[in-house]
């Protein structure tokens, strides 16, 4: 037993490390995270405003979801109000999840095809990276200015003089309008890092495949369809979800592309649902709403979230706890074998 | 037998065509926002409200200087460059630092707790911010810690997403019998993390302090939500630039055009000089089957 008793010594005198390096993150985490995610829980069922230290149960979330409750008028307020702002984040969220997945889809397949030759491969990779890392807050101004409603917009100015309109279009305060412009700015910013993702996914795809496709002389399209598309499902499905979780926290775009200090309720989100009503009216926050909204978020993202995990799950470790048990299984049948002799 | 050939090549030397083109339209819708922004940095307020151009104007020292120097503005680059530093580098440094200590926890050591410890860091990766923040920022304001950086930087040394990327990034290319060698030599555990581990994980220590550097840095919806009382010594530069957005009393293009390139034109040149390590960093952090 000699190398078991050495395997125990290690353990034993070098095991308790791993929580030293690991303690910092969980009790920053704890501080900073864990403790006001159940805050947030705890402020869901009080008072908002001036009644903040009121303990109103589950009247909050009564307010947001059936507009019912004894907040009276307010609560039907609110309650349009949300119901409004999830169905902006949803809207939004499809119209640039869809346009987004197909150009990154496609460029992926494109700038990973081997038969192909696109010249400045690289260099349109880093073109259309770079829109994600400009700031958010100088994209909307940006897109403001670009956009502007007056005749003086350069864009609108350029579709005057050219004669395809004969009015400016309201391309920020305009419901469809505006909806399209932040679909069109999210899809901006991000299609270079999804087809980035779904490159790197491809990549990881076993070669031989695409070969023996190529053998019996599968065309692009049948190769795309009947091999690609199959093994990057749970690619495309993690880019999914990760997507729509990132989706539900829409705020930057949304929030600054409106015109001056308006508001524009038609491309309001969920997250600058939540932000306006803890933030902005900060002598009396309505935490309650807030945090009332912030829980529901995260019950979605949970239903979301356990997807994403079961997807993305280690195999391997999976893998080698079965061995582990097998080994084990094995070992104890052979000492059975052996009449519990000591090997 | 030549001419099948010679099709099928021609046939893909045209797909290769349409598809550049393709790209080429991708790439200027890209790139022109930016050019145009900066041309009309450029140019005078009246050249800017009359026609587009895609040439540059010799307005641009004069816009700058209307910028910094008119009061009415509330734009001082300075302020938000030293606060957006500040803030960025402060959490970049703590968070790369004390995932790399996490990730290494976690695969070195073979402790009771090690995959329930891994599989929490995972869970929490999928918890949005906006879901804590109203407990945060509530919390932050009873500590009295609202109003200042702390909030913004302490908590960034636990990311999970970091934490899981390093820790991929040991279990594929650290070898284990190095700790097991330095033991021998007589090396403590954490001057092993010190000397071996950390020089060993330099590639992806690198690709993820040049995200966390950026994603601080554009970070908004934090630094707006804690400094609670606005002051102007404390802005960020995207809270500066939402600060120009929202002046409903500037009418001089010219100076607003100014002010959103000076905060996109270093972001720009210093992507494209790190361009490389950035879409391969996020090629690395994709999916792997």
């Amino acid at each position: 037993m000699a190398s078991a008793a050495q395997r125990n010594i290690r353990s034993i005198s070098y095991a308790k490390y791993g929580y030293f390096f690991i303690l910092p993150f969980f009790l920053v985490y704890c501080f900073f995270q864990l403790w006001p995610l159940i805050n947030t829980f705890i402020l869901s069922v009080y008072g908002n405003g001036k009644k903040i230290e009121e303990f109103i149960g589950l009247g909050n979330f009564e307010a947001l979801l059936f507009g019912t409750g004894n907040m009276g008028r307010t609560a039907s307020a609110i309650h349009e109000t949300f119901l409004q702002t999830l169905g902006n984040t949803f809207i939004v969220w499809i119209g640039n999840f869809i346009p987004q997945i197909i150009i990154s889809l496609l460029l992926a397949v494109w700038f990973t095809d081997a038969k192909l030759k696109i010249p400045g491969k690289g260099f349109f990779k880093v073109v259309m990276y770079m829109p994600n890392i400009i700031t958010a807050a100088s994209v909307a101004a940006l897109y403001l200015s670009l956009f502007a409603e007056s005749k003086y917009g350069p864009i609108n100015n350029l579709l005057l003089s050219a004669g395809i309109i004969d009015a400016p279009i309201k391309f920020v305060t305009g419901v469809w309008q505006s909806r399209g412009m932040i679909m069109f700015i999210q899809c901006w910013m991000w299609f270079g890092n999804t087809m980035i993702m779904l490159m790197s996914g491809i990549m990881g795809l076993n070669p031989s495949l695409f070969e023996a496709a190529n053998i019996d002389g599968a065309s692009s399209g049948q190769v795309f369809r009947k091999i690609t598309l199959p093994l990057l499902r749970p690619i495309m499905l993690y880019t999914m979800v990760t997507s729509m979780i990132g989706g539900l926290q829409m705020f930057d775009i949304p929030y600054m592309y409106t015109k001056g200090t308006q508001r524009n309720e038609y491309t309001k989100t969920v997250a600058v649902f939540i932000y306006e009503h803890f933030r902005e009216k900060m002598p009396n926050p309505n935490y309650g709403f807030s945090a009332a909204a912030s829980v529901i978020l995260f019950l979605i993202t949970i239903l979301l979230g356990s997807i994403t995990f079961y997807i993305n799950r280690d195999k391997d470790e999976i893998a080698k706890k079965k061995e582990r048990k097998a080994n084990m299984k094995a070992l104890k049948a052979k000492q059975k074998g052996l009449g519990g002799m000591e090997i | 037998m030549s001419q099948p050939k010679e099709n099928y090549s021609a046939k893909l030397r045209a797909k290769s065509m349409i598809y550049f083109v393709v790209c080429i339209i991708l790439t200027l819708i890209c790139l022109v926002p930016i050019y145009i922004l900066i041309i009309n940095a450029t140019r005078k307020h009246v050249d800017i409200i009359s026609s587009v151009s895609f040439i540059p104007g010799s307005n641009l020292a004069a816009n700058v200087e209307k910028l910094l120097n008119d009061p009415m503005f509330q734009f001082d680059p300075f302020i938000g460059f030293k606060n957006s530093a500040i803030i960025a580098v402060g959490s970049t440094v703590l968070s790369v630092f004390f995932s790399a200590l996490t990730a290494y926890g976690l695969v070195v050591y073979d402790f009771k707790l090690r995959g329930p410890a891994y599989t929490f860091i995972l869970a929490v990766m999928m918890v949005p911010m906006q879901v804590t923040s109203v407990g945060f920022l509530q919390f932050m304001i009873k500590l009295g810690l609202s109003d200042s950086f702390i909030p913004l930087i302490i908590p960034t040394i636990a990311a999970p997403p970091i934490v899981f990327f390093m820790r991929q990034y040991l279990k594929s290319s650290f070898p284990l019998d190095i700790v097991e060698a330095a033991r021998i030599d007589g090396c403590g555990e954490f001057r092993t993390f010190l000397t071996i581990a950390i020089p060993m994980m330099k590639p992806a220590i690198a690709v993820q302090a040049i995200f966390a550097f950026i994603a601080n840095w554009n970070n908004f919806y934090q630094p707006s939500m804690i400094l609670v009382s606005r002051k102007f010594e404390q802005v960020t530069m995207p809270m500066m630039i939402n600060m120009l957005k929202s002046n409903d009393k500037i009418a001089d293009y010219g100076v607003i055009y100014a002010g959103i390139a000076l905060s996109i034109v270093p972001v720009v040149i210093i992507y494209l000089l790190l361009s490389r390590f950035i879409v391969e960093g996020v090629a690395l952090g994709g999916v792997k089957e």
